[in-house]
């Protein structure tokens, strides 16, 4: 399990490599999910910022959760903070399993929560100027699905 | 003294990042101290009343019930934007 909050640009397929290489052969199924900085309505860049201590515990309790709530064998969470370019990678998250539904479910679950409860605070650079944006609805909606919807345990094969 | 941060656009407000502060004595809880730092400012009170504006203390997360004191380090969080 590892948790890693940084300001370093990294590489998603570096990451999937490093998490693949560190399981012992039990995993039947590896979920993995990049997101990436939006290039769109001529943004230059984008600042995420964070808040030292607190950040980074609450992303750890999220990941908590997902591994109370499905039967996981490793998770792995990278989040950038700071400046960044269009296409570069914010946020990899990475769901281990037996099998497949449970990987798929809790990566799902992991990134709602990063996308509406991390604490992050975003800023868009335009070349217009530089302007804070809060949370959309949806992002709202879609986290709002696991409150109704219990994670469950896996039976069948 | 109380150490009070300012994450995110409430830090454009305050126009720094921190600043050392007296709790006045009515200041007891966190939604005390947003109602204090509300009042200094139309600006602050509008920026304060979004529902989703949080506090921490010592870096946790508190509810608006929740105790504040002198010494301890309270940053105003406005809404979370997620990654």
């Amino acid at each position: 399990m590892s948790v890693v909050i940084q300001t370093e640009p990294f590489d998603p397929a570096s990451a999937l490599a490093a998490f693949t290489a560190r399981q012992n052969g039990e995993p039947g199924a590896i979920v993995t999910f990049s997101g990436h900085v939006r290039g769109e309505g001529g943004l230059t860049a984008l600042e995420l910022e964070s808040y030292d201590g607190l950040t980074e515990r609450e992303i750890a309790r999220m990941e908590t959760e997902a591994r109370t709530g499905w039967p996981l064998l490793d998770v792995m969470i990278i989040h950038r903070y700071g400046p960044m370019a269009p296409v570069e990678a914010i946020v990899f998250v990475a769901a281990a399993a037996k099998h497949r539904r449970s990987a798929f479910e809790a990566a799902d679950f992991l990134m709602d929560g990063l996308k509406t409860r991390a604490p992050f605070w975003k800023k868009e650079i335009t070349e217009a100027g530089a302007r804070w944006i809060e949370p959309r609805a949806e992002d709202y909606v879609d986290a709002s699905r696991w409150a109704t919807a219990a994670p469950k345990q896996e039976t069948s094969p | 003294m109380a150490k009070l941060v300012f994450i995110g656009r409430l830090r454009d407000i305050a126009g720094c990042t921190e600043e050392t502060a007296a709790l006045p004595a009515n200041v007891r809880t966190a939604g005390d101290l947003l109602s204090w730092i509300s009042s200094r400012s139309e600006l602050w009170a509008e920026a304060l009343a979004h529902p989703a504006v949080r506090v921490a203390r010592n870096q946790e997360l508190v509810a608006p019930g929740d105790a504040v004191a002198d010494g301890d380090e309270l940053a105003l969080l406005p809404p979370m934007s997620g990654g």
